[in-house]
């Protein structure tokens, strides 16, 4: 038996003893993520059993060293987990800004002791992390943000508002971008920034968007002390000073990945075409609506067209061919899809799709969602953005 | 099986990029053009190539083949799409290649299969009647004669039709048109008494006919596959076909692509390369995604042709309507945003939204496919 599939034996009977039976229910949605920290309140006792074995074994970050809280899992290991995890249909034990957004920019621009430091209490979900990059007049154009942060000697004065932070009230650390030098050219002014949300002069107020609730919030920064170092020898700045940007363009490039990666979820339920079918009928074995039958099918060939691009990037990564800047239009591409896809949802649920309220509609949540989908194309960088980087990066188009 | 050329793959893609800039440019195509060339391609060339393993490209090494799959098939398609290379690759070595290998039997592929990878005989496949594609509809009757057959009908839009030497054409041996049982291949002599044909001048000045068969007899040998042996048969062949338009269409649209973007890095008005406004950065940086995504779409069904040959009907339709929507799209834009030069016959841009039109319309559209993946999907 290779290696590989000895682990595979150990981890299905790892899971087996250790998974609790209502963690075994494949409920992925996101009113059932554990999202951990200091103010979480677990679902069950279940939901923190389940935490907590997996922090243990260090495979709420399995790919993570362990000497930072992981498992020191090879990527084969990983997903040999994760499969097996899919077919006992196992929750995710924990997910986070920290594991998703965080822990990558401390993994390359972080110091050693930043990560011992850090690292752990995110992948135990001890402490939950939010990101604080936008603000009121530094959307698209992120990098003329202006949340002044002075230095004081001792400690840093940061005084500021940031918005669109996901989860900024329920959070218990901030990883910020602020400006450090105010006389520099506005890509180099900027530092990348810890902040204790406990802080004096912290203030959080959620926004509620067009689909009803949402986890965005403004944050705002009055005379907030932070101290230089968190602990000693633990700086509060990642990276350079001033070099802030280098970590925000890392993780910009990362979180459009991970959004684009996400569109691979897109098709893991019914077609769209099964979907209309069942909720309009059929006529002579068509869709009775011939016109949203055409759109569909033409919809599903670009889906599936999109879904074997995010493999062959993949692949040519591997065989170390490919443009880097490509994420940008996986970005672009998967986000405008998955609105135009929902814009179809829509169409073939009719006026029953329509419905806000009631448990017929489980409160109206394919409307929900269809609204949640028209910020798929501005968070994370806009689509006109995305297409601003392929016009300069890939077709070095001039003045881009 | 990875996404990616093999290393085999690349060099046959390397080596068919510098042959065909050198021999066969755009400025070929515009000659045999010019000159009202009565075969539609260069023969010498198709030699040369022949000579090369590309016209065997699918055929076995035991009838010298170079048996490098549909990926490689594919890969000089769209070589050929960058260049416009007129010459019969679609028709005799991916088409009839194609027939001849899956359907023939041990007697068709000793005598034709050679001659394919020889560059000696060209093929023709003769399938639509009407405008639209429809194999379905196919309404040319071969009826029972003696032991043999007598075909009757017209067929249309038969690539190199105008100079094959033998037709593949599909019959109706049993049913009506719209039912797909009852549809026979044949084999027929070109020369064949009965068969006239008509050259037909299209608009990407390629090579086509209309043929017309008069009491064209043909006997049991004549057969290919199965007599009645229906839509089926004739699918997996067509799907090679598509699949091998839809790479040239991937050829031409970047080539389409590459030349926009040299022109609007290069073109100024108003004291600025054009290049650098954002109302065409945005069309382009569009353009590109939408070519990924053929690209991707295209190589997947060349692997699938080459591993799972009878299930790649609905990953064919994908790759035919996908490139064709996207090629439309790399044309349409590439003629916009050259301008007026656009619009010059002296300038090569026209030729590849010719082309790419007609290889749109051919073995179905993208309407065709759309229809055809939702009927395979159930709705």
């Amino acid at each position: 038996m290779s290696d590989l599939e000895t682990f595979r034996k150990d981890a299905r009977a790892w899971l087996e003893e250790n998974c609790p039976a209502e963690m075994r229910d494949g409920a992925g949605g996101e009113e059932n993520i554990c999202w951990g920290g200091r103010n979480w309140e677990f679902q069950s006792e279940a939901q923190k059993t389940w935490l907590n074995r997996m922090a243990e074994k260090g495979w709420t970050v399995p790919a993570w060293p362990k000497e930072y809280g992981g498992g020191s899992l090879s990527k084969e290991e990983v997903k040999v987990l994760k499969s097996e995890m899919r077919d006992m249909k196992a929750r995710s034990p924990l997910e986070s800004f920290g594991i998703w957004m965080l822990a990558p920019a401390l993994l390359k621009y972080g110091t050693h002791e930043q990560k011992l430091h850090f690292m752990p209490p995110i992948a135990r979900g001890e402490i939950r992390w939010c990101q604080g990059y936008s603000e009121p007049n530094a959307g698209s154009d992120l990098a003329s943000l202006q949340c002044k942060c002075e230095d004081k000697d001792d400690h840093w004065l940061v005084n500021g508002q940031k918005v669109w932070t996901s989860y900024a009230d329920e959070s218990d650390w901030i990883f910020c971008l602020v400006r450090t030098d105010p006389k520099a050219t506005k890509h180099n002014g900027i530092s990348f920034l810890l902040i204790d949300m406990a802080a004096q002069g912290v203030s959080t107020k959620p926004i509620k968007l067009i689909s009803g609730k949402s986890p965005f919030c403004e944050t705002f920064f009055d005379d907030v002390k932070v101290p230089k170092e968190h602990a000693s020898g633990i700086a509060a700045i990642v990276g350079d000073l001033n070099r802030g940007w280098d970590v925000a363009k890392y993780l910009l490039t990362h979180e459009r990945e991970m959004i684009s990666a996400g569109g691979g979820g897109l098709f893991g339920g019914r077609g769209m075409g099964e979907i209309a079918a069942s909720e309009i009928g059929l006529e002579g074995g068509r869709l009775a609506d011939p016109m949203l039958r055409g759109k569909i099918a033409q919809a599903e060939i670009d889906g599936w067209a999109f879904l074997l691009t995010l493999e062959r990037m993949k692949d040519e990564a591997k065989a170390g061919q490919g443009v880097g800047a490509n994420s940008s239009m996986l970005k672009y591409y998967g986000t405008e899809f998955n609105k135009r896809r929902f814009e179809l949802l829509m169409d073939s649920g009719g006026s029953e799709a329509l419905e806000w309220e009631g448990e017929r509609t489980k409160d109206g949540k394919l409307a929900r969602s269809w609204l949640r989908t028209k910020a798929n194309s501005i968070e994370g960088g806009t689509s006109e953005v995305q297409l601003n980087i392929i016009a300069k990066r890939i077709l070095q188009l001039p003045g881009a | 099986m990875a996404l990616v050329l093999t290393e085999e793959q690349q060099m046959l893609r390397d080596s068919a990029r510098g042959f065909l800039d050198e021999k066969a440019p755009v400025s070929a195509l515009r000659k045999l053009r010019d000159t009202n060339d009565e075969t539609g391609f260069s023969r010498d060339l198709w030699k040369e190539m022949a000579e090369m393993g590309w016209a065997g490209i699918l055929v076995g090494e035991e009838f010298g083949g170079a048996d490098f799959g549909f990926v490689g098939a594919g890969v000089l398609a769209e070589e050929m799409g960058r260049t416009l290379t007129a010459s019969p690759f679609l028709s005799t070595s991916i088409l009839a290649a194609t027939a001849l290998q899956k359907l023939g039997g041990d007697a068709q592929r000793q005598e034709h299969l050679p001659k394919i990878s020889a560059g000696e005989a060209v093929f023709a496949l003769a399938v639509d009647e009407t405008r639209k594609h429809g194999p379905q509809k196919t309404a040319m009757k071969a009826e029972k004669y003696g032991n043999g057959f007598k075909l009757s009908g017209d067929k249309t839009f038969v690539a190199d039709g105008q100079v094959a030497d033998k037709i593949i054409v599909a019959a109706r041996t049993a049913g009506a048109p719209g039912d797909a049982e009852g549809l026979t291949l044949f084999l027929i002599d070109a020369a064949a008494k009965g068969v006239a044909r008509e050259r037909t001048v299209m608009v990407d000045s390629r090579g086509a006919a209309r043929l017309k068969f008069e009491g064209v007899e043909a006997t049991g040998d004549d057969v290919l596959g199965e007599v009645d042996g229906g839509l089926a048969a004739l699918e997996g062949v067509l799907n090679a076909g598509r699949a091998g338009l839809a790479a040239e269409m991937s050829g031409s649209a970047q080539t389409a692509f590459t030349m926009t973007m040299d022109y609007l890095k290069e073109r100024k008005q108003f004291g600025t390369e054009i290049g650098a406004f954002q109302a065409l950065q945005h069309r382009a940086a569009h353009l590109y995604s939408e070519i990924e995504l053929m690209k991707s779409v295209t190589l997947k069904a060349l692997q699938d042709l080459d591993e799972h040959y009878g299930m790649a009907g609905i990953i064919c339709s994908l790759a035919k309507a996908k490139a064709g929507e996207v090629a439309k799209l790399a044309s349409q834009e590439a003629v916009q945003m050259h301008g007026g030069i656009g619009m010059t016959d002296e300038f090569d841009i026209g030729f590849y939204m010719k082309r790419i039109r007609v290889a749109q319309e051919m073995f179905g559209d993208a309407a065709f496919h759309a229809d055809r993946l939702a009927a395979m999907r159930g709705y």
